[in-house]
């Protein structure tokens, strides 16, 4: 440690006003305060909380979290690959490839968003902010492995300008960033983001075992399946036919986006942003409770010939992003709600949302994003109304 | 004198810009500008609607009475929209029918009743005149920005000429796509404001404090 303290000593006043690259102080700044806890926190006395957990620690703990979802992610990516192909592959092999694939994406992701960011900061004369740091992981975990990389280029810069750039950089934003750039990919290239060629690579990696998909293959996700289903109940099969359990999906070993299959690594990646107090418990499990009970009314009942509405409640939140999109997404500190009474609501409303965009609308299989996107717009009204009740019951306690 | 006459063409097309600065006429510029050949039509259509109302008006402004003149200012319009309309139905069918009824909605576009009322019920035909050519083209400029790019990134084309080539396609074994959001009135609302963020930047004094 004492080497990279020393490092930037030496490099501080050529940074600092005066020195040679001062235009660049605040990249220099940006990379101190990504390696160095900083030494001071705010002043004895006043209101202030004393912590060094700044904005960047807080943002690497939520990347910390989204570590399980990323390898599991690529291990899928790679065994997905070698089912459809028909080869037989070790587990190494498998994730190897999988590396290989999910990758370029998240180098392409931070490239773009950091590019962006570090350019804002320089051209403001701000520091530099660290909300990117989270944003450009969950990029690549949220799109399907084919996505072209020019287009998740294009997304990214698109949603760090409008999304949140125009409205003042991180901690301003009104949408959550990654889901705009999910949201761009999936209005501006519906082919590349829906349907049933886009979840499993056939393809090389890098010129590296690429092959023809087997006899039999199909590569629709299972909420893909459900939504093309014509009959009521339906009975979900992975990409080589085989009958899908409620086990194979909670582990996730099934088609989908990167990171959004397996519910057991966004469990751990839960638990851990819990325990460090990152993220509200609140949010997640109202979500839950929201989308299990909208998915329990829907089975009770839902129209008889509707696969989505027959589909187990159960099966609803392991399925598709629902969990990915309840942990990480719904619990953004910057877009959600942030009274306590407020999160119970938004986290609700995002449930019961999602489920009924799933089953209602037969051209969207998955609501979670849309769900997520409207919630934010509300956020903060939710917020208002919870503060201004708050505010006329102390009134009418204090009159009497 | 001299100086009225110059900005009542020339400031509609800058630091006055009808749909730039005073955010009107936003509908339509959004509903028409997918494609190059409509929104060029749309934005003369408005340009000889504005120029032409503005004069009649201006003519007879010191004959109507104030509490019928807004009847009266649509009546004008109205006769002018219907004109035009027949002419685009009888000379460019099928743009006409891809404007559908927003050629009709000329008559609510609040840039018009908003140049008549402010401009037109005030001064003297030739200054009207001016000032409804001035923000028709301010209306036109803005409109054919946003569809050049629309056109564009959204089909590849301008105005119905392939410009990005066939070959680039995922289709033909390229890795180009278009772009389905810009087809969207929702991107074109985005465009618009990337316009206004532009003009602002260029217009330091316009910027909200």
């Amino acid at each position: 440690m004492n080497f990279i303290t020393n490092m930037f000593d030496r490099l501080e006043p050529t940074f600092s006003e005066g020195g040679r690259l001062s235009a660049l102080h605040s990249l220099y700044d940006g990379f101190k305060s990504f390696m160095l806890i900083p030494n001071d926190t705010a002043k004895a006395g006043g209101v202030h909380i004393h912590d060094v957990n700044d904005s960047k620690r807080t943002m690497i703990m939520v990347v910390v979290a989204l570590v399980p979802c990323m390898l599991f992610g690529m291990w899928n990516a790679g065994y997905q690959h070698f089912n459809a192909i028909g080869v037989e592959a070790g587990f190494w092999m498998q994730f190897a490839f999988g590396l290989l694939a999910v990758l370029p994406i998240l180098i392409v992701s931070y490239v773009v968003g950091l590019a962006i960011e570090f350019t804002v900061a320089q051209w403001k004369k701000e520091e530099i902010q660290e909300g990117f740091l989270v944003t450009g992981f969950i990029i690549p975990l949220i799109v399907p492995i084919d996505t072209p990389l020019w287009m998740i280029a294009v997304a990214t810069a698109f949603a760090v300008v409008f999304a949140k750039e125009v409205f003042g950089g991180t901690g301003y934003n009104i949408f959550n960033v990654a889901l705009v750039t999910r949201a761009f990919l999936f209005f501006s290239y519906p082919s590349k983001m829906s349907g049933d060629k886009v979840w499993v690579r056939t393809r090389d990696a890098f010129w590296w075992q690429g092959g023809e998909a087997v006899d039999g293959f199909t590569g629709a996700t299972p909420l893909g399946q459900v939504a093309t289903a014509t009959g009521g109940e339906v009975q979900l099969h992975d990409t080589l036919g085989n009958d899908l359990s409620f086990m194979d999906a909670f582990i996730g070993w099934i088609p989908g986006s990167v990171g959004e299959t397996s519910t057991i690594c966004i469990l751990i990646g839960a638990a851990l942003l819990l325990f460090a107090g990152v993220a509200s418990w609140k949010t997640m499990l109202s979500v839950f409770v929201g989308g299990a009970l909208t998915a329990m009314a829907f089975n009770a009942w839902g129209p008889q010939d509707n696969a989505a509405a027959m589909l187990p409640w159960y099966m609803h939140l392991v399925l598709g992003g629902f969990a990915f999109g309840a942990v990480f997404m719904a619990t953004d500190p910057v877009t959600s709600a942030r009274t306590e009474t407020g999160k119970w609501i938004y986290g609700l409303l995002i449930g019961v949302l999602a489920i009924v965009i799933r089953v209602l609308n037969p051209g969207y299989a998955e609501g979670m994003m849309l769900a997520i996107l409207l919630m934010n717009i509300f956020g903060c009204l939710i917020d208002w109304c919870v503060i201004e009740s708050n505010i006329k019951r102390r009134m009418k306690r204090s009159k009497l | 004198m001299a100086e009225i006459k110059e900005n009542a063409f020339l400031g509609p097309l800058n630091k006055n810009n009808p749909v730039a600065v005073q955010v009107l006429g936003i509908c339509s510029a959004l509903a028409v500008t997918a494609e190059l050949k409509p929104a060029l039509i749309m934005g003369l259509s408005v340009t000889i609607i504005v120029a032409l109302s503005n004069v009649v008006i201006s003519l007879i402004r010191k004959t109507i009475p104030t509490s019928v003149r807004i009847i009266v200012q649509l009546v004008v319009v109205a006769a002018l929209v219907t004109v035009v309309s027949e002419v685009l139905k009888a000379f460019v069918y099928d743009v006409s029918v891809q404007l559908s009824v927003y050629i009709g909605l000329i008559i609510t576009n609040c840039i018009l009743m908003g140049r008549l009322e402010a401009f037109a019920m005030q001064n003297k035909p030739w200054e009207s005149f001016l000032d409804g050519l001035g923000n028709g083209c301010g209306y036109a400029m803005v409109l054919i920005i946003v569809a050049i790019f629309r056109e564009l990134l959204g089909s590849g084309s301008l105005m119905g000429y392939r410009v990005i080539p066939e070959s680039w396609y995922v289709d033909n074994g390229g890795c180009y796509m278009n772009n389905g959001m810009m087809m969207m009135p929702s991107m074109a609302l985005i465009l618009v404001a990337c316009v206004i963020w532009v003009h602002r930047s260029f217009n330091k004094d316009l910027q909200d404090k």
